[in-house]
């Protein structure tokens, strides 16, 4: 591609970023008033950003293996000098993620969470806006600053709803997230110290030729900001605020959380790859056992956090530690084919995380109904799926159960039919079940440990890793199976005589999305498989990234126009 | 002066982890804030300390670090004063929020058992 349209790629790279910030403001304009007014203008901008998003995916997608990396300059200064964003597979797939979360969890929201705060839409626009800069940004404290947008609008939206639980879990988040940002500052200082420059591209094009004496700095640095990192990425032992933070939150924003985890992870994989790539000399791949080995203990811990847990939001916050742990360890192994597969699951498990999130909500309130109808707060009103189970008078011949009652012809209510549903299709992907995309996701991943390139045959510490990370895949994949089963018959199967939940069409309809995105990823395992391996040969061979960075040349300014006689 | 800046900032740093590892919500903002210090002078240190040096280049001198000190961490540092300062003020909001709910100021939102 070439020409004006690569020309507006370029110029659409800034849109993420801006289109949120944009109305974010005109949103605190409004100060306590003109809800609906922010309501509309939230929807309209976050469909803006998914339809942006999702074509910049295709431009992407469209302009082949040839090109690595599309880089945007917002100040139009020279390269190591002025701030730069780039835009290469995994950050447009981790923008078109983000996107879609972010409008099922505002969809979500209309119906009942957007009003227990006053400031919710900006928050949750201001947090979009975090989400895609860090994305986005080419340089390390541009990545800082995006960060800490992310985590203050996080910290709002964590508070959403007020409540003892809620700021108790939230103090204790912004204390963790507080340190692990002076930590983040700390090892952006060191890189400063040793490289001299910020931009992540030109660090990565010059740490060859840092002397050996200054080795033991640089390696101290990026260790630094590892473990900033990794913190946010909900790694063991760093994850302990992840669990009561998560299941304090209101749906929507535990819904948007869910990404959140995954910043923490792409920071890693981005400087990590660029710094230590496979070929580079003398710092080969610097912390790989590290990652891989840290990756396994957070997926242990999470397996085992599954595997305990008694409520369904423990299970998907832990499910999410799952998450993390497996894309830690299947990315420390810097093999291509393995990234591209944890990539690949890294879309799946999230989305579906993000739909359980919501839909915990739903089960939740049909629990609440069932136990103490008196106590059901829900309104009445607006709920088409609140049907009566009492059909028409029996005939005198009819099955019936042990509380004589018809047992044939008796409608289920379409709301229950969509919790199972729902649940089932969630389930299955965290799991990593077929048919769905953990499944795919374990198969491409297992395949790639089984037929490394070079692992075999190389050191023990790594073929007892890649063994280890085998069995635990499974085992976790057991492990969420037999924790969604139980709950699964606790929360559907059992429950007798309850009244049929009374849902929504407007908070059915955002997991009903995410849900066909999860389906979307297997009927398109193909072509999403195909663009996650390229993602991942584009970062563990990071030349051409450094090139495309490096080689962006301002705009020359227009020729001045002589003055009129 | 690298002697005394390294000593301020380990002090500093090292009172900040204590208090944050205090049972009282209150030290732990303080143990925040004296951690925020240590990192701005962290980071102000890392662009070489120098006496009487302008972060411009002067014309006629040579454009190296003896003769103007560096501009980039003093920018870096102002950005990162902002943001801790902002983030400390909000963690007062919630440890008082906490404190107003719970009815103690013990992080956990209640006391130990004894």
């Amino acid at each position: 591609m070439n020409g004006p349209a690569a020309n507006a790629v370029t110029h659409l790279i800034a849109a993420p970023i801006l289109l949120p910030l944009l109305s974010a403001a005109l949103m605190l304009l409004g100060g306590a008033r003109w809800r609906p007014q922010k309501a509309v203008l939230n929807v309209i901008s976050c469909l803006a950003g998914a339809g942006i998003c999702t074509s910049l995916l295709v431009a992407v997608d469209t302009a082949g293996a040839a090109r690595a990396a599309w880089v945007y300059l917002p100040s139009n200064w020279p390269v190591p000098f002025g701030i730069v964003l780039v835009l290469d597979r995994l950050s447009a797939t981790m923008l078109v993620l983000t996107a879609f979360i972010g409008l099922a969890a505002l969809l979500f929201a209309l119906s009942r969470w957007q009003r227990a705060g006053v400031h919710f839409h900006s928050l949750f626009q201001l947090q979009l806006m975090g989400l895609n800069g860090a994305f986005l940004t080419g340089d390390v404290f541009n990545l800082f600053v995006f960060f800490e947008v992310m985590l203050v609008a996080s910290y709002g939206l964590l508070l959403h709803g007020s409540g003892e639980r809620r700021v108790h879990a939230g103090l204790h988040y912004i204390a963790v997230n507080l340190v692990a940002s002076s930590l983040f500052l700390i090892g952006a200082a060191m890189l400063y110290g040793v490289a001299g420059t910020l931009s992540l591209a030109d660090i990565a094009r010059k740490l060859g030729q840092i002397p050996s004496a200054d080795r033991g700095l640089l390696h101290a640095g990026v260790a630094v900001l590892g473990i900033a990192f990794i913190a946010k990425a909900a790694v063991w032992p760093l994850n302990f605020w992840l669990l009561p933070a998560y299941t304090a939150a209101s749906p929507p924003a535990a819904a948007l959380f869910a990404v959140m985890t995954k910043v923490g992870f792409y920071a890693v994989l981005r400087i990590w790859t660029l710094f230590f790539p496979t070929g580079s000399s003398g710092t080969f791949l610097f912390g790989a056992d590290a990652l891989i080995w840290i990756g396994l203990a957070t997926l242990a811990f999470g397996t085992i956090g599954v595997w305990g847990a008694q409520r369904l939001d423990r299970v998907v916050a832990f499910s999410l530690i799952v998450s993390s742990g497996t894309l830690l360890a299947a990315a420390g192994f810097a093999v291509p084919e393995l990234t591209g597969g944890a990539l690949y699951y890294l879309v799946g498990s999230t989305l579906a995380a993000s739909a359980f999130f919501l839909l915990v909500e739903l089960l939740e309130r049909s629990r609440r109904l069932g136990d103490d109808p008196a106590l059901s707060e829900v309104p009445r009103e607006g709920a088409p799926f609140m049907e009566s189970t009492t059909g028409p008078a029996l005939p005198p011949d009819a099955n019936l159960d042990d509380e004589e009652r018809a047992l044939i012809g008796r409608a289920i209510p379409a709301g229950l039919v969509f919790l199972s549903l729902s649940f089932a299709v969630c389930a299955l992907v965290t799991a990593g079940l077929p048919p769905f995309s953990g499944f795919l996701a374990k198969v491409v991943m297992l395949t790639a440990l089984l037929h490394p390139r070079g692992l075999w045959g190389g050191s023990v510490s790594a073929e007892l890793a890649a063994w280890t990370f085998l069995a635990l895949l499974i085992i976790s994949g057991l492990a969420a199976m037999i924790a969604l089963v139980r709950l699964g018959i606790r929360y559907l199967w059992a429950p007798q005589g309850r009244p049929p939940p009374a849902l929504r069409i407007s908070e059915c309809l955002p997991v009903g999305m995410l849900l066909t995105l999860c389906v979307g990823l297997v009927i398109g395992a193909g072509p999403a498989l195909r663009f996650t391996s390229s993602a991942a040969e584009t970062l563990l061979r990071p030349e051409r990234y450094i090139d495309a960075v490096m080689s962006a040349r301002p705009v020359p300014p227009p020729p001045a126009r002589k003055a009129e006689p | 002066m690298e002697v005394v800046i390294s000593i301020a900032i380990g002090v500093l740093a090292g009172s900040g982890v204590w208090l944050l590892l205090r049972p009282r919500t209150f030290q732990v903002l303080l143990g925040l804030a004296l951690l925020s210090y240590a990192v701005n002078l962290f980071i102000f240190a890392t662009g070489s300390l120098s006496i009487r040096a302008e972060p411009i280049i002067v014309p006629g001198q040579p454009a190296d670090l003896l003769h103007y000190t560096d501009p980039m961490p003093q920018a870096l540092v102002l950005t990162a004063i902002v943001i801790g300062f902002a983030t400390t003020a909000l963690f007062l909001v919630v440890l008082l929020a906490l404190r107003g709910l719970s009815g103690t100021d013990h992080v956990d939102g209640r006391e130990e058992a004894r």
